[in-house]
C-alpha cells in the first residue's frame, strides 16, 4: 500500500510551517535518506528526508503552501510493484490531520472541547489593545512575537553602542530559537557574541561587564538553565546597586523562554516567575501581546536596573499588532486592562493570558463580563490596576503557569485582601499549574496546566454561579 | 605518597624566574613600607574594634599578605581595575580609597563607602576603580573577567585584576571564567592569593592540583607562582603578567604565595595550624620587615621610620575615631539605592 509522507514538526511548539520546495518530481525514485523537500517555519528551514524507499507516487501538497499543518500528509510513496492506479487505495488523505490539534495548541484549549469543534484552533492571536501611549491612528504592523523582540534589541543596538548580546547560539546559529535572527549580520560578532555552555560564567561575565555602564541583554536559552546563573542574578546584579551604597549599579537585561514549551518534561518545563518577583533590587517583566514584547523589551534595555525578561517559547511564533513607530516603549510596571468587563476580575501574564481571555470570551456567553487584567511587570507590580478593577468588580482569579505555594498569585490574593478586602464578594481563586514537576506524556501534561475550562470553573465559584 | 609539603609562604626558589626581583628605588621602598603599614595598622585597628564590638558581623583580616596587593598596584596603571573576595579592606586602602570611609562602612555609619549598607565585605569606588568586596566565594572571578570583557569592548588597553584565594580557585565559575578569558583574549590578571587556608581547610586537603600556577594549563593561561611575601617579586610579576595582556594576549594566572597571620574572620579559634608555623612565618618572612631591613641596610635612619609609623598610625586613629563618631544612616536609608 502506498506510504503517506506527513508534514514533520520541527520542534516541539511548531503548529504549522511553510512547504519551500519539493526536490523530488512525481515518479522519482526515492531511496530512504534522500532530502524530498524543504519546509521553512518563520524560525528555521529544514529538509524533509524520505525515510522510506520507492516511487514519488504523488505531491499532495505543492510548493509555496504556506501554513501546512504539522502531520498533514504531504505526499505519497510508493512501494516497488505499485503505481499510480495504487494510489486510490492509500488512505483517504483528507486532511484530518491537518484539522487535529497538534499537541501545543490542544494544550491550550480546554480539557474537553466540544465534539463540533472539528476545526484546529488557529493559534491565539496575541491581542494587542493599543496602550494610551500610542496615538491613535499610528499604523500597526503584524509581527510575530519572535521578530518583535528581535526588531527591540536591533533598535536598541543601533541606537546605544554600548548595547550588546550575548548567549548560547545568539549569533552564527542565529538563535536557539531564532529571536537573534541577524543581529551577527547587521552588528557583528563584537556585539553578537556566542558563549561557550557556561550559564553561571557569562552571567558573571555580562554583570561585571555592566557594572562598568555597558548594557548587556544575556540570553538564557531558557530559565531553566538560569538556575545555574542564579547566584550571579540575585546576589551580584540585584544586590550591588544597594550594598554599594548607591554608588555601583548595573543596566542588564536577563532574558529567554520561560515556563513550560511542550513535551520537554520537568526540567525544562518550570516557570520562575514567582522566584524573580520575589527580589527587591530586580525588575520583572513577562510580557503576552506582540506589541508589549517589543515595548517592553525595549524599555528594559534602558532601564538602568537588572531586569529579568521572561518569554514564553509557546507564543514565539504567535502574531500581532505592533505600532510602526520610531520609537515605541511600553513602561515597565504598568499593567493593561486586555478586556473590560464588570462581573469578575481575571489576572495574569505570559501564557496565562491564553486561558484568560478564552475563559473570558466562555464566561461571556454565559452573560458573565469578565475584565482581564495583563499584568505584563511582575515586579514592580501595578496593584493600583488590580485593586480599581476589583473595586469595581467585587471578585478576583488569578490565572498562573506556576505552582500556587508561593506563587504570583498568592501574592496578588494577599494585595487584594490589603487594599480591597472591603470590596469582596467572595474570597480571590487561584488557578495555577498543579503541584507535581512536569510530566512528559501528552495527557498529562495537559493536566498539569492550567486550562480555560478551570478558569471558567473558578469565575463562576466566585460569582456564586 | 604525601604531597610534598611546600616551605612557609614564600618558597622564594619556586618563584618566577629563580633569582632575586629587581630591587626597588629608596621612593618605591618608602612607597611599598608606607602603604603595607597602613593596611597592617587598619586591620590591626579594626581587630581591636571589632572586639569592643564596634564592627559586627564577618570581619576578615589582611594582615600578613599585605605585599600582594601593594606590589600589585604599583604595577597597574590608571584605569585598570581591581576586584576582590570579602577580605578585600587591604584592597580598597591599596587602590587608595580613604581610611575613614572604609573604617566607617566596617562600623555600619553613614559615612561609610556604601553608607552603611554595605559592611566589610561590600565596598565599592567607582572612582578608584575598585569593583568589591564580594561576599560569595567565587563570584567576583566572573565579574573580573566581565571588567576585562568591557575592556577589549570599549579598546581602552586597561587590565582587570581579579583576585581570588586558594579556596575559590576550586569553584566552577572560575573554570568557566578562564576558558571564556582565553577564548576571547580578555585582559585580566587572575591573582590567586594563596595562604594556604581556605578558612580551615589547609591547600594539601583540599585542591588536587596545588600548584595554582598551573589551573589555568587546560586552556592554555599561562602562570607564574610568585613569592607574594616580597613585595618587590609581587609588582615584577604584575608587571610581566599586565604587559600581556595590554599586549592582547589574553589572561595571566600568579599564584601569589602568601600567609595570613590572623584567623579566617574574628570569630576563627585556629585549630587548624599551630602558633609556631604562625611565628616562624612572621619572623622569617614578615613582608614588612623585609622592606624595613632593606631600608635600615641602606642606611635610612630609624627616625625616618619611625616618621612613617607616626604618620599611618594618625591616619588610622582618625578613621577608627571616624568611624565611631559619625551618625549610623538615616532611617529612610533603609528604603534607596534599591532601584536607580
Amino acid at each position: 500500500m502506498p506510504i503517506q509522507v506527513l508534514m514533520p514538526a520541527l520542534s516541539p511548539t511548531m503548529e504549522k510551517g511553510n512547504l519551500a520546495k519539493w526536490l523530488k518530481k512525481e515518479g522519482e525514485t526515492i531511496k530512504s535518506g534522500d532530502v524530498i523537500a524543504e519546509i521553512e517555519t518563520d524560525k528555521a528551514t529544514m529538509e524533509v528526508e524520505a525515510t522510506d524507499e520507492g516511487t514519488l507516487g504523488k505531491i499532495l501538497i505543492p510548493e509555496g503552501t504556506a501554513d501546512v499543518a504539522v502531520n498533514t500528509p504531504i505526499a505519497t510513496i510508493l512501494a516497488d510493484g505499485e503505481s499510480a492506479a495504487d494510489l486510490a487505495k492509500a488512505p483517504a488523505p483528507a486532511a484530518k490531520a491537518a484539522e487535529s490539534a497538534p499537541p501545543a495548541a490542544a494544550k491550550a484549549e480546554a480539557p474537553a472541547p466540544k465534539s463540533s469543534e472539528t476545526k484546529a484552533a488557529p493559534a491565539p492571536q496575541a491581542v494587542a489593545e493599543p496602550d494610551p501611549e500610542v496615538p491613535a491612528g499610528t499604523e500597526m504592523v503584524t509581527q510575530t512575537i519572535r521578530e518583535a523582540l528581535r526588531d527591540a534589541m536591533a533598535e536598541e543596538m543601533r541606537r546605544d553602542a554600548d548595547v550588546f548580546v550575548m548567549g548560547e547560539e545568539v549569533a552564527e546559529y542565529q538563535g536557539a530559537y531564532k529571536v537573534t535572527q541577524g543581529l551577527l549580520q547587521e552588528f557583528g560578532a563584537k556585539r553578537v557574541i556566542d558563549t561557550p555552555i557556561t550559564e553561571h560564567g557569562f552571567a558573571g561575565v555580562g554583570v561585571g561587564a555592566a557594572m562598568t555602564g555597558l548594557k548587556p541583554i544575556v540570553e538564557f536559552m531558557t530559565f531553566n538553565f538560569a538556575m545555574q546563573a542564579i547566584d550571579q542574578i540575585i546576589n551580584s546584579a540585584a544586590k550591588t546597586l544597594y550594598m554599594s551604597g548607591g554608588q555601583m549599579g548595573c543596566s542588564i537585561v536577563f532574558r529567554g523562554p520561560n515556563g513550560a514549551a511542550a513535551r520537554v518534561a520537568a526540567q525544562h518545563s518550570q516557570d520562575y516567575s514567582a522566584w524573580y518577583s520575589n527580589i527587591p533590587g530586580l525588575k520583572v517583566v513577562a510580557p503576552f501581546s506582540a506589541a508589549d514584547y517589543k515595548g517592553l523589551l525595549k524599555a528594559a534595555i534602558r532601564d538602568p536596573n537588572p531586569v529579568i525578561f521572561l518569554e514564553n517559547e509557546v507564543l514565539y511564533g504567535h502574531t500581532g499588532e505592533v505600532p510602526k513607530l520610531d520609537d515605541f516603549i511600553v513602561p515597565i510596571g504598568k499593567a493593561r486592562i486586555a478586556r473590560a468587563g464588570s462581573h469578575v476580575t481575571l489576572i495574569s501574564w505570559s501564557n496565562g493570558m491564553t486561558y484568560a481571555l478564552k475563559a473570558a470570551d466562555e464566561l461571556a456567553k454565559d452573560g458573565i463580563e469578565a475584565e482581564v487584567i495583563d499584568l505584563r511587570t511582575l515586579r514592580p507590580m501595578d496593584t493600583e490596576t488590580i485593586i480599581n478593577s476589583v473595586k469595581k468588580t467585587g471578585r478576583a482569579v488569578t490565572v498562573e503557569e506556576g505552582w500556587a505555594q508561593s506563587g504570583v498569585g498568592a501574592e496578588i490574593a494577599a494585595r487584594i485582601m490589603e487594599h480591597a478586602f472591603d470590596y469582596l464578594d467572595a474570597p480571590v481563586a487561584r488557578v495555577s499549574g498543579k503541584d507535581v514537576p512536569m510530566p512528559y506524556a501528552a495527557n498529562l501534561e495537559k493536566l498539569a496546566l492550567p486550562s480555560a475550562a478551570e478558569v471558567v470553573e473558578a469565575a463562576k465559584a466566585v460569582c456564586y454561579r | 605518597m604525601a604531597a610534598p609539603k611546600k616551605a612557609a609562604a614564600g618558597a622564594a626558589q619556586d618563584n618566577i624566574d629563580g633569582g632575586s626581583p629587581p630591587e626597588f628605588t629608596r621612593e618605591q621602598e618608602f612607597k611599598a613600607l608606607r602603604e603595607m603599614l597602613l593596611i597592617r595598622r587598619f586591620e590591626e585597628k579594626a581587630g581591636q574594634l571589632y572586639g569592643m564590638g564596634a564592627i559586627g558581623g564577618f570581619c576578615h583580616l589582611y594582615i600578613g599578605q599585605e605585599a600582594v596587593v601593594v606590589g600589585m598596584q604599583m604595577a597597574l596603571k590608571e584605569g585598570d581595575q581591581v576586584i576582590t573576595g570579602y577580605r578585600d579592606h587591604g584592597h580598597m586602602l591599596a587602590t587608595g580609597m580613604e581610611a575613614n570611609g572604609v573604617m566607617a562602612e566596617l562600623t555600619g555609619r553613614r559615612g561609610g563607602y556604601s553608607k552603611g549598607k554595605g559592611g566589610s565585605m561590600h565596598m565599592f569606588s567607582k572612582e578608584k576603580h575598585f569593583y568589591g568586596g564580594h561576599g560569595i566565594v567565587g563570584a567576583q572571578v566572573s565579574l573580573g573577567t566581565g571588567l576585562a570583557f568591557a575592556n577589549n569592548y570599549r579598546g581602552n588597553n586597561n587590565v582587570s585584576v581579579t583576585y581570588f584565594g586558594d579556596g575559590a580557585a576550586n569553584q566552577g565559575q572560575v573554570y568557566e571564567s578562564f576558558n571564556m578569558a582565553e577564548l576571547w583574549k580578555l585582559p585580566v590578571i587572575y591573582v590567586i592569593e594563596n595562604n594556604r587556608y581556605a578558612m580551615g581547610t589547609s591547600v594539601s586537603r583540599a585542591s588536587a592540583q596545588q600548584d595554582f600556577s598551573k589551573r589555568g594549563a587546560s586552556f592554555n593561561i599561562p602562570g607564574k607562582q610568585v613569592d607574594g611575601m616580597d613585595v618587590r617579586a609581587v609588582k615584577a610579576a604584575g608587571e610581566e603578567a599586565a604587559a600581556w595582556c595590554r599586549a592582547g594576549k589574553g589572561p595571566f594566572i600568579l599564584e601569589m604565595q602568601t600567609y595570613r597571620y590572623r584567623g579566617h574572620s574574628m570569630s576563627d579559634p585556629a585549630k587548624y595550624r599551630t602558633r609556631e608555623e604562625v611565628e616562624k612565618v612572621r619572623h622569617d618572612q614578615d613582608p614588612i620587615e623585609q622592606v624595613r631591613n632593606r631600608l635600615l641596610a641602606a642606611k635610612v635612619s630609624e627616625s625616618d621610620l619611625k616618621a612613617i609609623d607616626a604618620e599611618v598610625r594618625d591616619i588610622v586613629n582618625a578613621s577608627a575615631d571616624f568611624a565611631q563618631h559619625d551618625p549610623e544612616p538615616d532611617a529612610a536609608e533603609l528604603w534607596t539605592d534599591i532601584y536607580r
